[in-house]
């Protein structure tokens, strides 16, 4: 008799489980996200669609999302592990490198070589933002210490003077989020745009 | 610290400790069935889903009706996510195409999400869907945080009723949870976060124009997925040139909203929160954090509320806090500092304070990565906006030990609080014997069978963690997967077990936990981890519902005092650092030495 009524309860709450679950599935798994997708199109569009950057109607990047720029005229973001090749956007990833890895220091060691041969003249100390590779791989910004670094080479590839750059750099210096949040920091994607558009003014 | 580190760690604490209070009698009203604003408003909505679902609401339960309703609905919960998973090829809402989840990642996945763990040993935008993503991942982060609330529910009642079985009607216990707490919360995080450039869309991914192009060396794989070699065995490269980048879309905000408030923790993204799509500024980066505390820590306030004595519940919340904070600021002090190994090599090259930044993200900082590593391994979040895999030595140990201090200090949504409980037991019976008073908490006494049950609720996490960790160190395939080589890889499977086991879901993401040993081994740590404490739990709330209550008297031991506050935080860390301390010793503490000696 007591089996029957716990066999009959299981039975009971087995039907309720199904149920509930297939009504949560729709509310929170449906409803839910579809409601929000709504409302975020409506009132940040920009944003929920990614923050992309356009160019000539083209779209040149995301303000979010870093890229790979390797050439001496553009300031560089920090390195990347992200693979088979750096900022790669649909592959996020850290180095996870521990810190007595051996691999963790040979490179920083090339990542020193790398920067000193693409300006062998300048004698600052490196910010370690430009040695270690971000968490994302994906990191859109530079410190602005690791902006003033790139100040000579940007400058001379450019043949632009070094205070011209800086006053850049400056300009697209975002502070600390309400005056006291998170670090300050320049998008490395829009400082670079800005810099090619420079570029192009002078030459007109 | 400098003064702009500390005034963010103040007003972040402040602004926490700010809503405990409004938040936690919110709740409180929400499971003692009373009226509210929510209620309200949605009340037709909750008694329709009682119509549709055939649920009894007016019969409670005693605990093994709760305890089996729980674990079929847990059980369901996870049949879905795994046939979604497994079916996701021919599901809707797939604009990447992605193929179905193979079985052994497809399990993991589905145990960890139900059990409120989010392990991820998938990189979601190269594996999941839309469709998994919201109709698997989404739907269990609510139910699984629903879940522990409710728990935790039948706990408070049992010890607040008295002589009496019913513990309340978990069905119940859910669909309030989750109509009147976390769905208005994320509905209304989720669009603070959008605002802040979280993505929200159903759009394929983008394709953009790279402003400047880029070559790079592709590693040729043969049809297995294998990196091809020459015929002197090195390995071959194509060089490709890059002039697009692919930017990942998707429904990302909704979901990211729920992982932080239900300490669920599973990201849309690989790397979690310190993906920019994920967390884009610190703004939404301090929501983010307010959200992984702010539900375990409402939820003291609401225990006080609920057993009549809010003085009980200030004392918990206190407790937990005099051991976050300490923790917090060891793990910033320990990250500020710069690498030794690379202090060594690169001594006057480089710009001295600006610590240790590998595996972190410029708009965070050393202190952003610091707090939210702390806080997600305090609570059974595991949300990371920061590669802790690169955390130096003391700097990773301290997430470690909050999470092998069986996640109390805060904990998961209602578990932390649950398991914190069972801690207050031990601590009542251990001073009752000293004193030799009859153990009682909460006017109930505490006997041999609550003893019992709480020994083993304590113990079995432990056991669960070493015995796995002891396997994988000891076989080829555990090690196979170890990105870091001598202690610190080590301290990645240690990590692995305890992050799996304590339902947290935090890695040392090195590990390639994405082969059938960890993914089946860890879906059966996670699984006892949360359900063999869970049925401990519910027995205990049974037993005590039991018994009567006695009145206080002068010879009651007070559980609200400081004194007692001490000998609790001392039973929890002598616990925590006896049984972990060997295993800690050969990881992250012989990896610091080593470290200081500059290798």
């Amino acid at each position: 008799m007591i089996k029957q009524s716990i066999k009959k309860m299981i039975c009971v709450q087995f039907g309720i489980s199904l149920l509930l679950l297939m009504l949560m599935t729709l509310v929170t798994g449906l409803l839910y996200p579809m409601c929000i997708t709504v409302i975020a199109q409506a009132l940040f569009s920009y944003q929920a669609n990614g923050s992309l950057i356009e160019l000539d109607n083209r779209n040149i990047g995301s303000e979010c999302i870093g890229q790979l720029f390797s050439k001496p005229e553009y300031f560089q973001g920090r390195p990347s592990a992200t693979k088979p090749f750096p900022y790669n956007g649909i592959a996020s990833a850290g180095s996870n490198l521990g810190p007595s890895n051996i691999s963790l220091q040979e490179n920083i060691k090339s990542r020193i070589k790398y920067l000193q041969n693409q300006d062998p003249k300048n004698t600052l100390q490196i910010p370690i933002e430009l040695l270690t590779s971000s968490g994302s791989g994906l990191d859109p910004h530079l410190s602005p210490n690791a902006a003033y670094y790139q100040i000579s080479r940007v400058a001379k590839a450019r043949r632009l003077s070094e205070a011209d750059v800086k006053i850049l750099i400056d300009h697209f210096t975002e502070p600390r989020q309400w005056f006291f949040l998170g670090e300050p920091r320049i998008n490395v994607l829009k400082l670079n745009k800005a810099l090619d558009a420079l570029g192009q003014n002078s030459n007109k | 610290m400098s003064g702009n580190e500390i005034l963010q760690l103040v007003i972040y604490l402040a602004v926490l400790f700010c809503l405990v209070k409004p938040l936690g009698s919110y709740i409180a009203t929400i499971y003692e069935g009373r009226s509210n604003f929510m209620v309200r408003v949605l009340g037709p909505l909750e008694r329709w889903t009682y119509k549709i679902c055939h649920i009894r609401s007016e019969q409670e339960m005693n605990w093994k009706e709760y305890a089996i309703s729980m674990l079929l609905f847990n059980l369901m919960g996870f049949i879905a996510v795994y046939l979604i998973q497994r079916l996701q090829g021919i599901l809707p809402l797939n604009p990447q195409h992605f193929p179905a989840v193979n079985p052994d990642l497809a399990f993991n996945t589905a145990t960890s999400f139900i059990a409120n763990t989010n392990w991820q040993a998938y990189g979601g935008e190269n594996t999941l869907s839309y469709f998994t993503q919201m109709a698997a991942l989404t739907v269990q982060n609510f139910l699984s945080a629903a879940t522990g609330i409710s728990i935790l529910m039948a706990l408070i009642r049992g010890i607040r009723r008295c002589e009496t079985t019913a513990l309340g009607n978990f069905w119940v216990d859910i669909v309030r949870g989750i109509l009147y707490l976390f769905l208005p919360l994320s509905i209304l995080l989720s669009l603070l976060l959008v605002s802040q450039g979280v993505i929200q869309n159903f759009k394929p991914y983008q394709s953009v124009s790279l402003i400047q192009a880029e070559q790079y060396q592709d590693p040729q794989l043969d049809e297995t997925g294998q990196q091809m070699k020459d015929a002197k065995g090195d390995l071959i490269f194509r060089t490709k040139t890059l002039i697009e980048q692919q930017i990942p879309m998707g429904p990302a905000a909704s979901q990211v909203a729920i992982k932080q408030l239900g300490t669920n923790g599973g990201g849309f993204f690989n790397v979690n929160s310190a993906h920019p799509f994920e967390n884009p500024t610190p703004l939404s980066n301090f929501f983010e954090m307010l959200a992984i505390l702010l539900m375990p820590a409402a939820l003291c306030y609401t225990y006080g509320v609920m057993v009549r004595k809010n003085r009980q519940g200030w004392a918990i919340l206190v407790t937990m806090s005099i051991i976050l904070i300490p923790l917090i600021c060891t793990t910033f002090i320990a990250e500020k500092q710069t690498n030794p190994a690379i202090e060594k090599i690169a001594q006057d090259i480089i710009l001295p304070d600006g610590g240790n930044m590998e595996g972190k993200e410029t708009r965070f900082g050393i202190l952003n990565s610091s707090i939210w590593a702390t806080a997600t391994t305090a609570t059974g979040n595991g949300s990371v906006n920061a590669m802790l895999d690169s955390f130096l030595p003391v700097g990773g140990l301290i997430p470690l030990w909050l999470m092998d201090l069986a996640e109390v200090i805060f904990g998961g949504v209602g578990s932390g609080l649950y398991q914190m409980i069972i801690f207050i037991l031990i601590t009542v019976f251990v001073s009752g014997l000293m004193v030799g008073r009859t153990p009682e908490y909460m006017g109930k006494k505490i006997e041999a069978f609550e003893m019992k049950m709480a020994a083993v609720a304590i113990f079995v996490m432990p056991l669960t963690v070493l015995l796995c960790t002891a396997i994988a160190v000891l076989s080829s395939a555990g090690l196979s997967a170890l990105a870091n080589p001598g202690a610190h890889g080590f301290s990645e499977i240690l990590y692995a077990f305890s992050s799996m086991t304590n339902n947290n879901g935090s890695a040392f993401a090195g590990l390639n936990s994405n082969i059938s040993f960890y993914t089946t081994l860890g879906g059966f740590a996670i699984l006892i981890g949360r359900y063999w404490i869970a049925i401990a739990i519910l027995a205990i709330a049974g037993s005590l519902a039991g018994k009567k209550t006695i009145p206080a008297s002068s010879g009651t031991l007070p559980t609200d005092s400081i004194t007692f506050g001490f000998v609790l935080i001392g039973v929890i860390l002598i616990m925590g650092a006896l049984i972990f301390f060997p295993a800690f010793a050969l990881g992250p503490i012989v990896e610091q030495f080593m470290l200081a000696g500059h290798l």
